[in-house]
């Protein structure tokens, strides 16, 4: 072995001397005739390419009948009195074994999650326990769970039912945003054909459990998707998150045991169960296994939301099912992966990263819920960005004081960003004060309104700082807060402290204005 | 409250001696105070009508029975259905007797949500979402569209003839649809600014356009043709494990 690799070797390095006008790259060609080495590499998998047949929404694009008769032609509620009565650890483990993590947004493991409900000695407990269905479906560029909701609301409901069972649930309860009328209404027909079939309601399946699903609609309000608030929403309060512990496992939903679960993650585990653990893992890398929605905006050919496989590049998923960016891959501006709480990234990027929530979250962004929205190069991205902190200012729920007041500060900060009327000083400022609104609040909008700014100065500082120098050019220099210098009357004393008089490195724009 | 108060302040005082804070205090794009007008007292009776009322009680059994307070938001829903589409304070107190709960409480949740419209609206209630993914595919434009088309100045009005009104909204969850408005109940999606005044024109004649996206596609396809999902569905049992079939 060792002298046949060696004169393999040998008569390589001839061949390689003997042809000195040889490129650098075809001897390395030559040299892959393995000598030593044994190890072969693993062979690169390429993520994507989803048939349909593992596709589990098959009315995402509600060309089918989303009524019970429909649903089970789909296979839907096909022996669910099965899996019931195979219960609570087997279907659990079966989540746990399939590597689902949730949907929602956080990506925690969906079966660690649902196996919170069942601690030791949770017979005894004598209390009601609740499954809580979040479609509250409000993050700006997911619209993900409205298909699901419309087109396959039997998928969900039997999801109820199973996960229901998984953590000994008596009740679900079905937050569906109150915009959501149309969608509201094809739920409420689904649990009415439910009941009406047995499905659902005492001896659920003829299996001798007993669990009941209800839709509650609720009234506008974004800051109801985050757990605990939309728990409070649910007890008819303004939806106003709660602290943390305890957590909703141990006292939530009218104070018993609840789990809020993302209506994605609830309605894939039926098809988890029926067609096996391993074959939704056999989607997707380690640790992001699956499939999922992704639901596309923005600037590209043909907007869509599409169940794909996880880790997918961002780039193939435009490309196959978005008809590409508009104007060519070159026209990429930046794309926000996740919905609007993740910071955008950049098109180098963007070219190789994979929908997953590893691979986003290395390339220091999130999957979030996988709502991708793109922008091309006609975009103002800072107006773009200015937009969200408008909307975060406008959704913040006025619990906690530094997002009550620190996402009014950066939304008008945000806004003169986008005039340029602001001293250079000031993008650290901001980044100071979106610092200072992350992680000091009870839940994560504070977070989410911080990150999208973070990111935008991250990557697009130097046309936010051209942007400021063309204002400058235009209007002599700004104090901070916005004032103009020139405006400024020297004859009242004026604060030394507002940058009025601060010598400025400054540049020349860089496009004309 | 302010009874007691005069009923005109003399104006030097409160208009030029500002002695400390020398900015004027902004205001919240709503009002959270309540203020009796002639239009919106306590006095002014509500009732659910017969049909409202099954409703009701079948909202309030899906609840735990000490738990009724948790119908506030479908009940507020169905008053503002049944008063012309906005929740009046009588709407407030109703709910609140209905369901046993303090009024304050009822008003702490009406102004929470933004669904809940506490001045009287017009016939059709228009929702232009303005968020990031309908503004970069023009929402500005159908904004503009529906002003110019309504004779508005600015988005939170009022047509004269009471027809329309119209407001900006933040993201209605239909992404892949934008740019996208809600008439009523429905969402009317790909829209330009022509198929805009087309809905909008056939409101105004009483008819009610087909909702969804008003470009051709049925739903969030790819609108070059299906991606995905092109085969026929899958039936039950297929592909399951052996247990399953």
């Amino acid at each position: 072995m060792l002298r046949a690799s060696s004169s393999s070797s040998s008569a390589m390095l001839k061949a390689s001397l003997s042809t000195p006008a040889l490129s650098r790259p075809f001897r390395a060609k030559l040299r892959l005739a393995r000598s030593l080495a044994t190890v072969a590499d693993p062979p690169v998998r390429r993520y994507g390419g989803l048939k349909d047949q593992d596709r589990i929404f098959t009315n995402l694009y509600c060309r089918h009948d989303h009524g019970l008769k429909g649903a089970q032609a789909r296979g839907d509620w096909h022996r669910t009195k099965d899996i019931i009565l195979k219960g609570d650890a087997w279907i659990i483990q079966t989540i746990k074994d399939s590597g689902l993590r949730g949907r929602g947004g956080a990506g925690f493991p969906s079966g660690l999650k649902w196996s919170f409900m069942n601690k030791p000695g949770w017979e005894k407990d004598p209390r009601p326990r609740y499954l809580v269905i979040n479609a509250d479906e409000g993050e700006p560029g997911t619209c993900k769970d409205r298909e699901i909701l419309r087109g396959d609301p039997h998928k969900l409901i039997e999801g109820c039912l199973v996960a229901g069972r998984a953590m000994n649930a008596t009740a679900a309860y079905i937050y569906i945003r109150g915009e959501f009328y149309q969608e509201a209404s094809h739920v409420q027909q689904a649990i009415n054909e439910a009941y009406a079939a047995g499905l659902i309601g005492k001896d659920a399946c003829g299996s001798g459990y007993s669990f009941d699903v209800y839709v509650h609609r609720g009234a506008g309000a974004y800051i109801c998707g985050e757990e605990t608030a939309l728990i409070e929403s649910l007890e008819g309060k303004q939806g106003k998150p709660r602290l943390k512990p305890p957590f909703p496992a141990d006292v939530g939903l009218f104070g018993c045991p609840t789990t809020v679960a993302n209506v994605e993650t609830v309605a894939v585990a039926p098809t988890i169960c029926r067609r096996g653990a391993s074959w939704f893992a056999s989607f997707g890398r380690e640790r992001n296994q699956g499939t999922k929605l992704f639901c596309i905006s923005g600037h590209v050919n043909n907007p869509c939301v599409v169940e794909e496989e996880m880790s997918i590049p961002l780039k193939e998923l435009l490309e196959k099912h978005c008809g590409g960016i508009r104007g060519g891959w070159d026209n990429l501006l930046g794309i926000v992966p996740g919905g609007s709480s993740v910071p955008v990234i950049p098109p180098d990027v963007c070219a190789e990263v994979l929908m997953d929530f590893d691979s986003l979250k290395d390339a220091l962004s999130g999957l979030g819920t996988g709502a991708v929205i793109v922008m091309d190069k006609s975009t103002d991205i800072i107006s773009a960005i200015a937009r969200f902190a408008d909307f975060y200012k406008h959704e913040s729920c006025g619990q906690c004081t530094p997002c009550r007041e620190g996402t009014s500060w950066m939304r008008n900060m945000m806004h003169r960003l986008t005039e340029g009327r602001a001293h250079t000083r000031e993008i650290d400022m901001l980044l100071e004060l979106s610092k200072q609104i992350e992680g000091r609040t009870i839940c994560a909008l504070g977070d989410a309104a911080a990150w999208p700014i973070q990111g935008l100065m991250r990557h697009f500082r130097p046309l936010v700082e051209d942007r400021i120098a063309q204002y400058r050019a235009a209007n002599g220099p700004v104090a901070f807060g916005g004032r103009l210098v020139k405006e400024m009357n020297d004859d009242i004393a004026i604060p030394d402290n507002l940058g009025a008089r601060l010598p400025e490195a400054f540049k020349a724009p860089q496009s004309p204005a | 409250m302010f009874a007691r108060l005069p009923k005109r302040l003399p104006a030097p005082i409160l208009f030029t001696r500002r002695p400390v804070c020398s900015s004027i205090p902004r205001k919240s794009e709503a009002l959270f105070i309540h203020r009796d007008t002639p239009y919106n007292n306590p006095k002014i009776a509500f009732e659910f009508n017969a049909d409202n009322m099954k409703r009701a009680q079948e909202i309030i059994a899906r609840y735990p029975p000490q738990y009724k307070k948790a119908a506030v938001i479908p009940l507020l829903d169905l008053g503002q259905r049944q008063n012309n589409g906005w929740t009046s304070i009588s709407v407030m107190n109703y709910v609140a007797k209905l369901l046993e709960m303090p009024p304050m409480r009822v008003y702490e949740v009406a102004t929470f949500y933004t669904m809940f419209n506490r001045e009287p609206i017009g016939q059709h209630f228009v929702q232009v979402c303005t968020t990031t993914p309908c503004m970069l595919r023009g929402s500005t434009d159908i904004l503009n569209a529906c002003l110019e088309y309504t004779g508005l100045e600015k988005a939170g009005m009022t047509s004269k003839d009471g027809k329309f009104t119209v407001v900006e909204v933040e993201c209605q969850g239909a992404c892949s649809n934008a740019p996208m408005m809600v008439v009523g109940d429905d969402f009317y999606e790909d829209l330009t600014p022509a198929t805009t005044k087309k809905v909008l024109d056939a409101f105004a004649k009483g008819q009610k356009p087909k909702a969804g996206p008003q470009s051709g596609r049925r739903t969030s396809e790819n609108s070059a043709g299906l991606t995905a999902l092109t085969t026929k569905p899958y039936g039950p049992g297929e592909f399951c494990t052996p247990e399953f079939q």
